[in-house]
């Protein structure tokens, strides 16, 4: 058979044989395998240990995130109130940006569960080959002493050596997604610890930052509409002061930027009264 | 025929089934040769279950050899190129 399979079971067939030819003593050889297969599965734990331990470290930045916003939306009130728009705005800007990183937090956290789950179930299924190999390894010892019947042995010793190599590459590819899944969790990790974490709940800081600059820019327009709703909102409770700065008239006078009309904010008077 | 699909386990096949997985496999081929990742995984896939449909899977006390290997079915296009090529496992 050529194609794939064929190359695959060439593959396979020379690693055994190679396996096996090599073996002096076949029982020393199995209980080898055997002490490295169960070497090999600690990994596989430890790497899904960590993969834990990378979520945790995501969630945990994703209830400061919360917090943030939580906060950074109390703020943005506070200064409606104060009839201090350039301060809401920005606060309101930084909201944007917290909460658009909490979504791709979200994923991430999602992914990370979704692998991690992956990963049990083949490391239990890796358990339960390995014990069964455990026994059939005594088996194949106990004939191998007591008959020296080399040929029936050979024959168990291929399929003996191909599970072992089987178990082998399983338990490879387990710990190098492990530590793909943990190097990305990291990485996204420390973005989030490095970057805009901390001047996110800080107001007045950070002001130069390009990337957050693009940021609100593209967020604009969603902030313009959640400031107006806000003010919406407050005007009634806050009487004369949030009067002055009307929804509808917010526009001209911040930074020379065009303004769209509030497509479903409520109209000043309106709101929660 | 037994078969074994790499890191998930050993099916018995009718021996019928082989033409289909033939062809199966000549087009996972072809998909690897024009370096179509898509349409690789895709048929790869196809392949893994007729086996899985039509295999039973064997217990993992029964270690008998497999009459085929097969890749794992996580393999990557350049795994399929290169690792899994004629040369690149075959240890020296």
């Amino acid at each position: 058979m050529a194609g794939l399979t064929g190359r695959m079971s060439t593959v396979v067939k020379a690693k055994v044989s190679k396996l096996l030819d090599r073996a002096e003593d076949p029982a020393e050889t199995l209980d080898y395998s055997y002490q490295k297969q169960v070497e090999q599965l600690q990994n596989v734990k430890k790497g899904i240990a960590d993969v834990v331990t990378a979520k945790k470290r995501l969630q945990m930045q994703e209830a400061t995130l919360k917090q943030s916003v939580v906060k950074l939306d109390t703020q943005a009130r506070q200064a409606v109130s104060g009839g201090q728009e350039d301060l809401a705005r920005t606060a309101l800007e930084r909201k944007n940006v917290a909460q658009t990183e909490l979504q791709g937090l979200d994923t991430q956290v999602a992914e990370l569960e979704e692998q991690q789950q992956k990963l049990t179930d083949s490391e239990q299924k890796l358990r339960a080959k390995i014990e069964a190999f455990r026994t059939k390894k005594e088996v194949i010892k106990a004939q191998y002493s007591a008959a020296e019947a080399q040929v029936k042995i050979s024959e168990a010793a291929t399929g003996v050596g191909e599970q072992m190599a089987d178990v082998g590459l399983a338990m490879q590819r387990a710990v190098d997604k492990t530590e793909n899944m943990k190097a990305r969790a990291d990485a996204v990790s420390e973005l989030e610890a490095a970057g805009t974490f901390e001047d996110l709940t800080t107001l007045g800081s950070g002001e130069d930052d390009i990337d957050r600059q693009l940021k609100q820019l593209s967020s604009q327009p969603a902030v313009d509409e959640e400031l107006a709703k806000m003010k919406g909102e407050l005007a009634p409770a806050a009487g004369g002061a949030a009067a002055q700065i009307p929804a509808s008239s917010a526009g001209p006078g911040q930074g020379g930027q065009e303004q769209p009309p509030p497509a479903d904010a409520p109209p000043a008077e309106g709101g929660r009264a | 025929m037994i078969v074994r699909v790499s890191t998930e386990g050993q099916y018995e096949l009718e021996d019928e089934v082989l033409e289909r997985l033939h062809e199966l496999d000549d087009a996972c081929q072809a998909a690897v040769e024009a370096g179509d990742g898509e349409r690789f995984h895709a048929c790869y896939e196809q392949l893994l279950e007729l086996i899985r449909g039509e295999g039973s899977e064997l217990e993992d006390d029964d270690l008998r050899g497999s009459d085929l290997t097969l890749p794992p079915p996580d393999i990557t296009l350049q795994e399929a190129q290169s690792e899994f090529s004629a040369h690149g496992l075959i240890p020296d």
